[in-house]
């Protein structure tokens, strides 16, 4: 019981930090509760997909509903582009969105198939600056079990992930990097590079 | 067998003396040797100043693991019945467990190194020689250790970011760990000649295996990113620092500062 009120205290302290620090007009308040729940039901709706034995074409179709449904998907669609976002107009913008979405979950969703038969297992919640930060323990078959953290923050006024780190590798960061790369290996081109994330793996 | 363990015992604390001995020469070396981040550096950020060559042995790298490694991974996993692969992969890491130890004794990390000799007594007894993983199954997981790991705890720099031919990502402080390593496991002291060389054996063979079990993401990175290169300094670099402790993942940008207008 201690541990649970203690756990909402800590929760609490992070709303009233969360408070001072960000625009008094958020709705929904963000506690370690519900940003666990969040991840909770996350890893929950992941863990169906793998488990359905679904065609790949499908899966892909469901990681895509999953990740719009509980991703911030305009921040990290913003950070992934850098500060070549600056310079795209608002038509690109709108379009490298929706195929950067399509590109993740493709993506990502090639890699699950290495956790069929694997959890995740939420381990702990920190409040840090204006976000929490959900631990997760991955357990694979044959293999030590590693750490998968998430991110979540209510910025858009819904508690969404905004990152995930596998083993202390960040996403956000690893796909700027490829976005970076392939911006400029087309000179530069953001038309021809929204266009090719079509079928990029 | 109890005398067997002694004897490890015996040797592991011979050879942490012997090593710390051999360090200091090695230390000397490295700081002189290591190469430095200029003053305009940002901390956190790649030091890369051989990235030309760097690229070199990436492409080297990748074309060794496109006509040997994958090949010869697949082979094996298909060979190999998934129980066995497994066992293999248990034994490789049972045996390596002694020098992780003398690496956590290093560092001062007396829990880890209980931890892990806990590991290995488990895992050699009950566990059949460390063909299975029994401490796993009480959640007596591997506290992870080497020799590049024990210079960060000493304060070595990290020096530049290399990427070695075969072995692949690296940082100087982490090449000359490997280096050293080749030398702080004790049962390679104790074991007989043709023996020992076995866990290198299943060591090579669990690597190759891993190799196609993670063939998507590890194709992803090597064949599908835009600028492989990047991509794998990038990834090494932020799993290796987190495996060191060194840096922290809520060091993040705030959600809320950036402009996510129209996107």
């Amino acid at each position: 019981m201690t541990q649970v009120s203690r756990r909402k205290a800590t929760g609490l302290i992070g709303v009233a930090l969360a408070m001072f620090t960000v625009a008094p007009t958020q709705a929904a308040a963000l506690d370690t509760v519900s940003a666990k729940k969040l991840v909770d039901a996350l890893v929950g709706e992941i863990n169906r997909v793998i488990a359905s034995g679904k065609s790949e074409q499908a899966m892909y179709k469901d990681f895509n509903r999953i990740f719009a449904k509980y991703g911030d998907t305009s921040y990290i669609a913003a950070y992934a582009m850098g500060n070549d976002g600056r310079r795209a107009s608002g038509a690109q913008k709108k379009k490298f969105s929706a195929e950067f979405q399509t590109y993740i979950s493709r993506k990502y969703g090639a890699r699950f198939r290495e956790f069929i038969g694997g959890r995740l297992e939420v381990k702990s919640v920190r409040p840090v600056k204006s976000w929490f930060e959900v631990t997760t323990t991955a357990f694979l078959r044959g293999e030590a079990p590693f750490t998968v953290t998430f991110l979540v923050s209510n910025r858009t006024g819904r508690d969404k992930f905004f990152n995930m780190f596998i083993e202390g590798i960040n996403l956000l960061l690893t796909e700027r990097t490829e976005i970076g790369a392939m911006i400029d290996r087309r000179g530069g081109n953001l038309d021809k590079m929204i266009a090719d994330l079509r079928t990029a793996k | 067998m109890f005398k067997n363990l002694l004897l490890v015992g015996v040797v592991t604390l011979m050879t942490s003396i012997w090593t710390r001995f051999a360090l200091l020469l090695a230390l000397a070396a490295l700081v002189s040797g290591c190469a430095q981040p200029g003053s305009g550096q940002i901390e956190g950020d790649v030091f890369d100043p051989y990235e030309a060559n760097n690229r070199q042995t990436h492409e080297l790298n990748r074309a060794l693991d496109k006509v040997l490694v994958r090949p010869v991974g697949v082979g094996y996993t298909t060979i190999v019945p998934d129980d066995l692969e497994a066992s293999i992969g248990n034994f490789a890491s049972n045996l390596s467990l002694p020098s992780t130890i003398v690496n956590n004794l290093l560092q001062g990390n007396v829990e880890g190194a209980f931890r892990n000799s806990m590991r290995f007594v488990f895992n050699s007894t009950l566990g059949f020689g460390g063909l299975f993983d029994v401490a796993g199954d009480f959640e007596i997981n591997e506290i992870g250790g080497d020799f590049g790991q024990t210079l960060y705890v000493w304060g070595v720099p990290e020096g530049a970011y290399i990427e070695l031919p075969i072995v692949g990502p690296s940082t100087e402080r982490a090449a000359v760990g490997r280096a050293v390593d080749l030398f702080t496991n004790p049962l390679s002291y104790v074991l007989p000649n043709p023996d020992k060389y076995i866990g290198t054996a299943a060591g090579v063979a669990s690597k190759v295996g891993d190799r196609v079990r993670y063939a998507e993401t590890v194709d992803s990175v090597l064949y599908n990113s835009a600028d492989s290169y990047s991509q794998a300094r990038g990834i090494y670099m932020q799993n290796r620092r987190f495996q060191l402790g060194d840096g922290d993942a809520a060091e993040e940008i705030n959600p809320f500062d950036l402009n996510t207008e129209g996107f």
